[in-house]
């Protein structure tokens, strides 16, 4: 019996739904941990993250407008379908990240569990961090939690899976959306994200993922002035690259997450850091009368 | 329109006693500097000399620097938040025992109605440290996990609109938190912040928990660069506001900014129009307008424009503009010369752009920084005006039609820090509330400010909240578990 030849897959980058290849028609070579060929990836360009930011904004207003129960249904729903695809992300984190088998299913079921867990905080976390100010006259005053709007999150360079969930969830969980610079060595776990992302319910632009080299799209996006925030942990350990895209970030304000002194356990459990690092507080005053 | 005549009501003087120089206030003491250069604080409502003041120098940032960090080891961070609380209560107590001190001395340096200082500044003031005080001992049940962490010491950077209030709004958090301060108050109006190390003395106030060095924007940059400053606060203008941005960059420094804005004040058709104006005058008119949450742009909507306006010149046309130590006056004098320089020279560009500008009859006095209270009509998006903060008594005035046509020009800046909607209609406030991207909305109020309630900006007017629970979280770190 002859083996039967594989269909291979072509990896793209996702933007506003679709899946183009990038605009410059550049790609390339990903291979697996012990340097064997694996695929030949899209090397997304400037124009691509200007893209993506584009469909990042278009997307804001809708997905920033939906229900909170709407939005914790969404990505539940992202849980389930990355369920169906379990032993394709556990063959592409496993051979990008050099783990066993058995090792890289726990990163992937990681990974899954953690979507269901911010899927969950959608809509709680408005009553966590929200309040009622007693303010000494006769005013009703509230304060609650929005999206900061369109986040830049350059994902963790090692942990191609679990980590990129780790820091993805929380920009869109409140209604932020996201342009995804995924790991440049390990970025095929994102893609398949991507696919997971188009068949499940998440509005198109709300979640875009680009795949190439970090330093030279990084630039981009931490100067970009339609971006309100940007997350660094992609350039950990680069301190010099993390600087100037700070200096970059400032143009207009940006909320920065600075990178870590190492890339973190992902393991463990996030806490709410991540989560109210793309949240502004707005407080609303009225009268209180006859 | 028949105009009240009034005799001139001055609130004394003689209640403060001002020094003719003043050095650092440094581990609890006033100290010559070791390398600042001495100038001077002027009254901008008669440009009369009140006292020459100390620009800190790198040297002795350095040492307040030092101070607030043997503080923060030895005393601060080793004191339970119980007797933290105890000290902060003491000096809340002390600012309402000096309050009319307080209020003429701000009046005096500020140029802002004694009328405000005394009723709004100086009572906010003491509030907010009864707020935070009350916090100390209560670290673990705010949400940020169950054992938070100060920062160390805190580099604060205030401005010169409300000198004590800028002051304890970042002071007493910082110091229930469990975080020590080095403050530059502004340069123009430096006293208030040397009294209130005064009252730091008479609270017995560890000494180098508290230590204020005066100077201009060189000894702020200067205290921002620190490499020994864990936390740095600024409430100011949006362009150093990226100056520190971007100087902080690459460090493990926190921060939070507080910085321009130019608001939205919108009122529908079916708006209460008397209040309406009120909130109006309020919310450009109030300290002269130099308010970074000022009502800068007024949007009317068109079917009511023509009565609004003219309520509001009618309104206008009885405010008082004088001395700012008289009870009566309504508005004070422009902090500066150079202040004044930028509203003569935005509100010149207003005319040359197309916009109808007019003021009221008033007469200002012959000494001192003034501005009428001016309003802009016939105002686009595009001009100058419309766009860029003046930070004075100047309202510019557009029109709108529908909500979503009033949402998109309101939105339509770089700033977001507060907003004001003025309708009868419930469900319509709420929405307006959601679409603003502002960090404070008013509904039917305007340039309301509570201990309680957290303030600060979206996109360019900074990041950070400043009062209330979201404000006593800018000084702690959160221990993992929160």
């Amino acid at each position: 019996m002859t083996e039967r030849l594989e269909v291979r897959k072509t990896y793209k980058l996702y933007i506003g739904g679709a899946f183009p290849r990038s605009e410059s028609g550049r790609s390339y070579e990903v291979t697996d941990a012990r340097g064997r060929f694996l695929a030949n990836a899209a090397k997304a360009s400037r124009k691509d993250a200007r893209d993506a930011v584009v469909a990042a904004r278009k997307a804001y207003g809708g997905w920033s407008g939906a229900t909170a129960y709407n939005r914790g249904q969404v990505l539940y729903r992202v849980a389930e379908v990355m369920e169906g695809r379990r032993s394709q992300f556990v063959d592409e984190v496993a051979a990008g990240e050099g783990l066993t088998r058995p090792r890289a299913e726990k990163a992937v079921d990681g990974a899954i569990d953690r979507w269901v867990w911010y899927a969950g905080w959608a809509d709680k976390i408005a009553q966590v961090t929200g309040s009622t100010n007693p303010v000494a006259g006769p005013y009703f005053d509230f304060s609650v939690p929005e999206p900061t709007g369109v986040v830049a999150v350059l994902a963790p360079q090692s942990s191609s899976l679990l980590g990129l969930i780790s820091v993805l969830a929380p920009v869109v969980v409140s209604g932020n959306t996201a342009v995804v610079v995924a790991s440049e060595e390990r970025p095929l776990p994102a893609i398949t994200l991507g696919e997971a992302l188009a068949t499940s319910d998440v509005p198109d632009g709300v979640i875009n993922l680009l795949t190439g080299r970090t330093a030279e799209i990084a630039p981009w996006l931490a100067s970009h002035m339609d971006v309100n925030a940007v997350d660094l942990v992609g350039v950990t350990g680069d301190d010099e690259v993390a600087r100037t895209l700070e200096v970059d970030a400032a143009e207009n304000l940006k909320r920065v997450v600075r990178p870590p002194a190492a890339e973190p356990d992902w393991t463990a459990e996030p806490g709410l850091d991540r989560l109210t690092a793309y949240l502004e507080t707005k407080t609303v005053w009225h009268p209180v009368g006859i | 329109m028949a105009t009240f005549e009034y005799a001139p009501a001055p609130e004394s003087r003689a209640i403060v006693d001002i020094a003719s120089s003043y050095g650092l206030f440094v581990d609890g003491e006033f100290i010559d500097p070791a390398d600042g250069t001495p100038f001077k604080t002027v009254n901008p409502a008669t440009e009369e000399v009140l006292a020459e003041v100390s620009a800190a120098g790198p040297e002795d940032v350095d040492r307040a620097v030092r101070a607030a960090r043997r503080a923060y080891t030895r005393v601060w961070s080793k004191m339970s938040g119980r007797d933290r609380g105890k000290y902060l209560f003491r000096i809340a107590r002390i600012i309402q025992e000096r309050s009319r001190e307080l209020a003429v001395l701000e009046s005096i340096d500020n140029g802002k109605p004694i009328r405000e200082s005394r009723d709004v500044d100086v009572p906010l003031v003491a509030a907010h440290f009864f707020y935070y005080a009350g916090w100390a001992d209560k670290l673990r049940y705010a949400g940020f996990g169950s054992d938070p962490k100060p920062h160390g010491v805190a580099g604060q950077v205030i401005p010169w609109n409300f000198p004590l209030l800028m002051l304890a709004w970042k002071i007493a958090p910082a110091l229930a938190a469990g975080n020590t301060v080095v403050l530059k108050p502004a340069e123009t109006t430096p006293l208030t912040a040397l009294l209130f190390a005064q009252i730091c003395q008479q609270a017995d106030l560890p000494r180098g928990v508290v230590n204020i060095v005066t100077g201009a924007g060189e000894t702020g940059r200067t205290l921002v660069e620190h490499p020994d400053v864990d936390k740095v606060a600024f409430t100011g203008s949006t362009e150093v506001g990226k100056q520190i941005a971007r100087s902080i960059a690459g460090t493990p420094k926190k921060v939070t900014l507080e910085l321009g804005g130019k608001a939205a004040n919108i009122v529908f058709d079916d708006a209460p129009l008397d209040q309406a104006v009120e909130g109006i005058v309020n919310g450009i008119f109030f300290n002269q307008g130099h308010v970074c949450c000022a009502g800068s742009r007024l949007l009317v909507q068109e079917s009511v424009a023509d009565d609004l306006m003219a309520r509001l010149k009618r309104r206008l046309r009885t405010l008082r503009v004088g001395d700012p130590l008289d009870k009566n006056t309504d508005i004070g004098a422009i902090n500066s010369a150079e202040q004044l320089a930028r509203i003569r020279e935005l509100s010149e560009i207003g005319e040359a752009e197309g916009a109808e500008r007019w003021s009221p009859p008033c007469e200002l006095p012959d000494r001192g920084y003034w501005f009428p209270p001016t309003v802009f009509t016939g105002v686009s998006q595009a001009h100058r005006i419309a766009r860029e903060e003046i930070f004075g008594p100047v309202l510019s005035v557009l029109t709108f039609r529908t909500p979503a046509e009033a949402v998109e020009k309101a939105n339509n800046t770089p700033y977001g820090l507060s907003a004001g909607v003025w309708t009868d209609k419930g469900s319509r406030i709420l929405w307006m509330a959601q679409q603003l991207r502002a960090g404070v909305v008013w509904a039917n109020t305007f340039n309301r400010f509570d201990p309680t309630s957290p303030f600060g900006g979206y996109k360019e007017s900074g990041y950070g909240r400043e009062g209330g629970r979201h404000g006593l979280g800018a000084y702690l770190s959160s221990d993992g578990a929160a």
